[in-house]
């Protein structure tokens, strides 16, 4: 429409701008997301992921060695090291403290008067020392409060944590696998049901068609909620119980609808003759359909599959009723996410990771294969 | 066994079971039962073709008519039942105790609001994001970001706004962009968002809009190009703003698509149940139906009362039921 006189108005800067700061607004809480599980529960904790990129003033809790670490000089016991050396964090410390009711009670190079604990010095790198005229005894080291400049630091290990930290309860990788476990079937299967029936639905001839064809259109609207009840109960009457095959029959019929009037309505569009002539020639609609229509019709295939992976994957009510048991050994991702919610409210390093890896592969699809999801969302809504 | 072999068998299998369906199904029909070869040859084929439409469409219509068709019945019946006399029929008993639960009410008010708010926002900002985005030469990358959230689950993006909502004690750092702002603009304390009616609704509905925009703004800016460059020419030689043109010209014409987007994102309001069972559970007077719904029939465990509200749920999708069915036999003619 460039071409329109008049189009170029004075006020393409507003849209450039306005755009832009729509673009950052529905960006900036899913970044906010992705840079917190690279940051430490230490720097999650203590300053917003905004400022994660700079340097700041963050409040540590950090342990001198224990009293093994003791050398003898002399007639001093002495023990010395680095604070930073479990190597989570390091930083330039400006204050320190020895006591949690003040935290500031020393510049960095001070040395601190622990009375029978002996003195102790702590360097702005640090570096700390601690001497003594007795032996140092007691399991733990000595607490140091600091207040230190932080650098930028990222990390992997909520990661590592996430995904390979053997049976810990946070563990995703099983849920991961259960989650592909629902979701490959969940899609391939009415993609292949849904795909059958809109053939015939539209191009084979029989009574009731059209009656069958209002039908799927009303069927479109009916909330999955109603299915919960009646289906739960049948499923445990025929022995199904909660299980994989019951969630995927559920995914399988609940995502039926759409499978049908998409792939319908893309098939109705397929030039008869092919069809027609295949009819001459002496193939069967079994043939046809196999040979013909179902290369043809790919698109729509595509952006059905792609509707119909992204809301298994992402579903969590169909998981919860129709798969998840008592023993919790086939939980989904979406489901173990709420429980850290509930379990580890506050421990954003773990939950921001697990909502990440949940997220990821959906991401990768969509941004993939997001040709064939806006033509799948045209075809559906649009005439 | 390993997770991931566990689960490729299991994959095999339950594919396997659905191709094996339709092949050999069709080869009984072929080979078997009505063979294209010998004396009846042409009865024969007639024969089964009319029994073919029957073999393609049977799983379908049994998924149909068993997960989406029988559960409306059902549904309807167990909510006329209760369930702690063995399943007696109770007539409307269990619609009596729901209308009497001050809970349900705060359900019914909350979905209200949800269905007033929710689509209006998403359709306005993807409106707005449609015509923006337009004539952008980098449109197509605006678009894709803002279409993004689209393919986050609710659960996902619950976690991703508890962030954005987050609070702080006042002495601390916040680590919630909602507070840091708020703060910075010279609020007195940290809010906790979530926690104080009415307002902690609308936050969890930010959490839908955010995601539905995208799917407003993909259809309607297919619509937008459609609009017919002739009308805008000569609206323009007219001498209308970008403003009339825009409200006077492509909205009228668009109109019939606006009102399938706010229809389909209603539908998914009124399902919607991830983005408060994750993020408030319906605590603090956030309680939506379908919320409600489940508390009633997995915490409470009373298929009555969980039935009568599922009805209620069915009861406000049937007029655009109907409405659908409607357009489409009009289309087909």
């Amino acid at each position: 429409m460039s071409n329109i006189a008049g189009t170029k108005s004075s006020l393409t800067w507003v849209v450039q701008i306005c755009t832009a700061l729509m673009v950052f607004l529905w960006l900036f809480p899913t970044v906010g997301l992705f840079v917190s599980s690279f940051r430490t529960a230490d720097q999650i904790a203590s300053s917003g992921w905004w400022n994660a990129m700079f340097p700041t003033e963050q409040n540590l809790t950090l342990r001198a060695a224990a009293a093994d670490a003791q050398v003898q000089v002399g007639d001093l016991y002495v023990i010395e090291g680095n604070l930073y050396e479990d190597g989570a964090s390091s930083g330039t410390i400006s204050v320190w403290g020895t006591s949690s009711r003040d935290i500031a009670a020393y510049q960095a190079g001070e040395t601190a008067d622990l009375e029978e604990d002996g003195m102790l010095t702590v360097m702005a790198n640090g570096d700390y020392r601690i001497e003594n005229t007795q032996e140092f005894e007691g399991r733990r080291g000595q607490r140091v409060f600091v207040s230190a400049e932080t650098p930028p630091q990222f990390t992997l290990q909520n990661y590592r944590n996430v995904l390979f930290a053997g049976n810990n309860t946070d563990n995703m990788a099983k849920a991961f696998f259960n989650t592909l476990t629902v979701t490959i079937p969940a899609t391939i299967i009415p993609i292949l049901v849904a795909a059958f029936a809109a053939y015939a639905l539209a191009w084979m001839e029989f009574p009731g068609r059209a009656l069958l064809i209002a039908a799927v259109v009303g069927l479109l609207v009916v909330p999955l909620q109603l299915a919960l009840i009646p289906l739960l109960k049948l499923h445990n009457e025929i022995g199904i119980g909660k299980g994989y095959l019951g969630v995927w029959l559920a995914h399988t019929g609940f995502g039926m609808p759409l499978a049908i009037y998409l792939l319908r309505n893309y098939m109705v569009g397929l030039p008869r003759d092919i069809i027609e002539n295949a009819r001459v020639d002496g193939a069967t609609d079994f043939q046809i359909f196999t040979k013909i229509i179902l290369p043809l019709s790919f698109p729509a295939l595509a952006s059905f599959a792609i509707f119909q992976f992204l809301w298994t994957w992402n579903d969590l009510l169909v998981a919860k009723v129709f798969l998840i048991d008592a023993t919790g050994e086939t939980t989904v991702m979406t489901n173990q996410i709420v429980e850290l919610l509930g379990t580890r409210g506050g421990n954003w390093e773990i939950l921001a990771t697990a909502a990440f890896v949940s997220i990821a592969v959906p991401l990768v699809v969509f941004f993939a294969m997001q040709k064939y999801l806006v033509r799948g969302l045209l075809a559906g809504s649009v005439k | 066994m390993h997770p991931a072999l566990q689960g490729v068998i299991t994959i095999i299998l339950g594919v396997g079971g659905c191709i094996g369906y339709f092949y050999f199904s069709n080869q009984l029909l072929d080979k078997v039962i009505y063979p294209a070869k010998g004396p009846n040859i042409g009865r024969n084929i007639n024969r089964a073709n009319m029994i073919r439409p029957w073999l393609f469409l049977a799983p379908a219509i049994l998924a149909l008519g068993l997960y989406l068709a029988y559960p409306v019945f059902e549904t309807l019946r167990l909510s006329l039942t209760d369930r702690s006399q063995g399943g007696a029929f109770v007539g409307l008993a269990n619609y009596n105790q729901m209308f009497g639960e001050p809970k349900f009410w705060e359900a019914m008010r909350n979905n209200m609001l949800w269905l007033i708010v929710v689509p209006a926002a998403s359709t306005a900002f993807g409106l707005l994001a449609a015509q923006l985005t337009d004539r952008l030469s980098w449109g197509n990358i605006a678009k894709s970001l803002i279409f993004m959230p689209m393919a986050i689950s609710f659960v996902g993006a619950s976690v991703i706004w508890k962030l954005v909502y987050d609070t702080r004690p006042v002495d601390q750092d916040q680590i919630g962009v909602l507070n840091a702002i708020y703060l910075s603009l010279g609020g007195s304390e940290p809010q906790t968002w979530l926690t104080n009616p009415p307002w902690n609704s609308f936050f969890l509905m930010v959490v839908l809009i955010w995601i539905q925009t995208g799917f407003a703004m993909v259809i309607l800016s297919a619509a937008l190009r459609g609009v017919p460059e002739d009308t805008i020419e000569a609206a323009i030689l007219d001498g209308a703003s970008p403003m009339q043109i825009f409200f006077k010209i492509k909205v009228p014409q668009i109109m019939g698509t606006i009102v399938v987007v706010w229809t389909t994102i209603t539908l998914v309001v009124l399902k919607v149940f991830d983005i408060v069972f994750a993020m408030t559970n319906g605590q603090w007077e956030t309680q939506v139906l379908a919320n409600y719904m489940y508390d009633k029939l997995f915490r409470a465990n009373d298929w009555g009362l969980g039935s009568a509200s599922a009805m209620i749920i069915m009861l406000l999708v049937t007029p655009i039921l109907v409405w659908n069915v409607y357009s489409a036999r009009k289309e087909m003619r």
